[in-house]
């Protein structure tokens, strides 16, 4: 066996990077039993002869992972394991910063630093110490209520949203308790593209009967989650921090300001049709409560106080010097970004210097210009939303002139941003009417979670297929889209084909995927999304797929459909 | 910026198809199965699927299956999972799957998937999630994907996932573009793709893209057009493509070309194969280059193949 040994050293010396030396090496030592702790030391030393050697940095995170898995002596205290690992690395990225072999490794250590091992609720809808109000009668047409605790139907979502993806969610783990018997009737579905019955985020309806409100008292509903074991992340964590979240259900009386709540016309999403938000109005104050008690206080996980936030600081001075060059921004700006990931319930700090720091990446490294700017994008959006004045300055009225009072729904409006990639979706649990136009996005994942959606302009974006749109096929209380003006139909590469459930991804019950007719076949994507759905208006001019043929297809599908490119519908 | 000469290299995988006596043909003949399927492919992207003559090709291919059900690279050789999903795409080109004994195949296919739900790639046992792919992809195109365990073989793909996000022949191996189109493609079969960090693995096949445009397979290594379909596809299915260069990369492909005759190489100015020109202007289809008809970055065959097979009937 050391002879294999001693024939693997010579092959190494001449090829570093063969992966089948590698892999027989790995082969080899399993049988002679070698230990990690000693395959970890050859890693150190080829790394030593030279720092340029990804797969000696791969093989050396395979290791790693394995010695701080089993808990192996000398590495169980992770932050002195790290702190050494980063100061191993960190000369491999000072000595030739165009040298990529030590970047994975880095970022890698990055992640093992701020992860939280624990599945955590992050925020949860509705929110803590809220007043729900449902009306009496449903409203006819499902259309967005002018609060956001209002609402026009009996029948109203909790949405439990998650740090990472979990399974196990069900009426036995989570308990809905509110003076009447329902919870055992709640069905949670987790809201995913695929069948692995796990998601980040969980939804349930809460359907409130006749008969329980009559009373003129107010119902205290407690949503609890995790008093019962059951709910697992997909990496097999328990759920192991009970969380609760209480809020009030009055009964609104009829009728409430008469007009408002009757059926809104064409929405138009033209600036004119809506007003500043005014917060002295007579609701309570929307936006502190949201800031405030959206985000759910979890006294676990890495904090700004922890060794985490030290590792942090310390590496973001040391990278400081290596401003001047790509790995060194990106690193910085990371870095910054995990700091502030470490204080939940705190404003981040350092949005504005990460914001300028991937601008000047856009310009040093154009090649890569999208990568930049899509991160740019998520960090725009996690500073709009966590501050009181920059959330209010984004929140609107829409102003129908068919209207007699002053104020329609609240509609959150986050055009003309520039933004490339959706993010924040934690914080956006409440939002009933979005306005995402004239930005640069081409996709909508994560949108699920915005159960309440009944309105959603996308126009001009860089929408390419349906497929990009799965998530609406989990949004059951959008009426109004507007996808005008993108690129659906342009495009011959669908690159969303496959995050999408289809008899291609097999991600389809048998009956599901039968499509039996020619022009459904023709636009299937179109058709798996729209099927379900209950729209009352669509605007699809604008993108290459929209002819009559199509639009002949749309009104057979949609039969509820009221206005289809702001024509009304027979 | 060049144009494809996309008329040369018709010409060209025309004239290798016929020659049988060259040095070349000589030692590439146990894997004439896949450059039927490069060469075949390419002419179809090209629009050009007509100018050979199927019948001839399907006899070829039916005399290379073997009693055990499973496809040589050529007639008188061993069966292997690699000839055998190189025989079902190309059948697939030409609607011809019902020549097969579907029964036959799936069972040679599903006979070497083993107990870890890892796939070996003939009887002499080699494993490597390049053969999880093939039998994935293979048994899809045949609508027999219930004959293995999808969820051991699921679980072994994930096994060979990396830190880097990327993922290797084996578990523990390292991250290899080639590697990672076979498992990013085959958890695309099957609806399995949320077991991919997006972002993660994004960014390590987007720094493939090297100053020169071009792409290579891992970090410090040569560019090489035959990682423009292996990284383009994994970015493809994964929504990330538009994190790197397209115009860069297109202009690094037609600077491949042999434009006097034809074909395309690894990279600028080295002799060209079918393997390469196959790549290349499966590259530019999924860059959505004029003239090029678009391919299914999963199964990699064209898209209008792929949605015959799934959405008739």
């Amino acid at each position: 066996m050391d002879k294999e040994l001693g024939l693997l050293d010579k092959l190494q010396a001449m090829d570093a990077r063969n992966f089948h030396a590698w892999n027989y090496r790995r082969f080899v030592a399993a049988l002679m039993k070698r230990s990690d702790e000693d395959e970890l030391e050859h890693t150190e030393n080829m790394i030593d002869k030279n720092l340029s050697n990804y797969s000696a940095w791969h093989n050396r995170s395979v290791l790693l992972s394995n010695l701080m898995k089993k808990a192996a002596p000398g590495f169980t205290n992770k932050e002195e394991v790290l702190t050494r690992e980063y100061e191993l690395v960190c000369e491999a990225l000072f000595t030739d910063e165009d040298d990529q072999s030590g970047w994975f490794y880095h970022l890698w250590l990055l992640d093992q630093t701020v992860r939280s091992d624990f599945p955590l609720l992050v925020s949860s809808w509705p929110v803590e110490g809220s007043d729900i109000f449902l009306p009496a009668a449903d409203c006819l047409d499902g259309c967005a209520s002018m609060n956001v605790f209002h609402y026009s139907s009996r029948n109203f979502p909790l949405v439990l949203y998650f740090n990472q993806s979990v399974g196990g969610v069900n009426s036995s783990t989570v308990s809905v308790s509110c003076g009447f018997n329902l919870n055992a009737d709640l069905i949670w579905k987790p809201l995913s593209s695929n069948d692995s019955q796990c998601a980040k985020v969980w939804a349930t309806r809460l359907a409130i009967p006749d008969a329980e409100l009559h009373s003129s008292e107010p119902y205290q509903v407690e949503v609890k989650v995790g008093y019962s074991l059951g709910i697992v992340s997909t990496t097999g964590v328990a759920y192991s921090h009970p969380s609760q979240t209480s809020f009030q259900l009055h009964l609104q009386k009829p009728p409430l300001e008469s007009g408002h709540e009757s059926r809104l016309g064409k929405i138009q999403w033209k600036d004119d049709c809506f007003a500043d938000y005014e917060s002295g109005s007579a609701e309570p104050d929307l936006v502190n409560l949201l800031l405030d008690n959206l985000t759910i206080k979890n006294e676990v996980g890495p904090t700004a106080s922890t060794w985490q936030a030290r590792i942090i600081d310390y590496e973001t001075n040391i990278f400081r010097d290596l401003l001047d060059c790509k790995i060194g921004m990106l690193t910085v700006a990371r870095l910054l970004t995990a700091y502030d990931l470490l204080r939940p319930l705190d404003k981040p700090v350092h949005c504005e210097e990460v914001l300028e720091l991937y601008s000047e990446l856009m310009k040093l490294d154009p090649t890569h210009y999208r990568y930049y700017k899509d991160n740019h994008s998520l960090v725009l959006l996690q500073q709009v939303t966590s501050s009181k004045e920059s959330l209010l300055s984004h929140c609107f009225h829409y102003r129908d002139s068919t209207l007699s009072t002053s104020g329609g729904p609240l509609c959150l409006r986050l055009n003309n941003l520039a933004i490339s990639q959706l993010g924040s979706f934690g914080k956006l649990l409440w939002v009933q009417v979005l306005d995402l136009s004239n930005n640069g996005l081409q996709s909508i994942e994560g949108l699920e979670a915005l159960q309440r959606l009944s309105q959603l302009c996308l126009r001009n974006n860089k929408f390419r297929s349906f497929t990009a749109l799965e998530s609406l096929r989990y949004l059951k209380s959008l009426k109004v889209l507007d996808i005008s003006q993108n690129e659906i139909g342009s495009h011959s590469i669908d690159t969303t084909r496959y995050l999408f459930r289809s008899p291609l991804s097999h991600s389809m019950g048998s009956c599901d995927g039968n499509i039996n007719d020619l022009s459904s076949k023709a636009y299937w994507e179109a058709f798996f999304v729209l099927k379900d759905m209950g729209l009352t208006q669509l605007d699809m001019a604008g993108n290459a797929i929209a002819s009559g043929s199509f639009n002949v297809f749309l009104e057979k599908l949609l039969p509820t459909l009221k206005w289809l490119d702001g024509v009304q519908v027979n | 910026m060049g144009e494809l000469a996309a008329d040369k290299h018709v010409k060209y995988i025309l004239a290798v198809e016929k020659r049988k006596d060259s040095f070349e043909s000589a030692v590439l003949e146990h894997l004439r199965m896949n450059g039927a399927y490069w060469g075949l492919t390419t002419l179809d992207l090209l629009g050009k699927r007509d100018v050979v003559d199927s019948n001839e090709i399907i006899e070829w291919i039916l005399k290379c299956q073997h009693e055990s059900g499973g496809f040589a690279g050529n007639i008188g050789h061993d069966p292997h999972i690699l000839y055998t999903l190189s025989a079902i795409q190309v059948l697939a080109l030409f609607d011809k799957l019902n020549v097969l004994d579907v029964d036959k195949v799936s069972t040679y296919i599903a006979g070497l998937q083993n107990e870890d739900g890892s796939f070996s790639g003939d009887i002499w046992g080699e494993v490597d999630t390049r053969f999880s792919y093939i039998a994935i992809c293979g048994l899809s195109i045949l609508k027999c994907l219930d004959k293995i365990n999808v969820e051991r073989a699921v679980n072994y793909i994930i096994s060979c996932r990396n830190v880097d996000g990327g993922f290797g022949c084996t578990p523990g191996g390292e991250s290899h573009a080639g590697q990672i189109f076979c498992c990013v493609a085959a958890l695309a079969i099957t609806g399995a793709l949320h077991y991919v960090d997006k972002d993660l693995l994004g960014w390590w096949l987007c720094e493939r893209q090297v100053k020169s445009g071009g792409l290579n397979g891992r970090p410090e290594k040569l560019p090489d057009v035959c990682y423009s379909w292996w990284v383009l596809s994994s970015l493809t299915m994964i929504d990330r493509v538009h994190w790197i260069s397209k115009e860069k990369l297109i202009k690094f492909i037609l600077n491949c070309q042999d434009t006097e005759n034809g074909g395309i190489s690894d990279r600028p100015d080295d002799a060209v194969d079918i393997f390469h020109t196959y790549f290349g202007v499966a590259g530019l289809s999924l860059l959505e280059y004029p003239g090029v008809k678009p391919i299914d970055p999963a199964y990699a065959l064209p898209v209008d193949v792929i949605d015959r097979i799934f959405f008739s009937k």
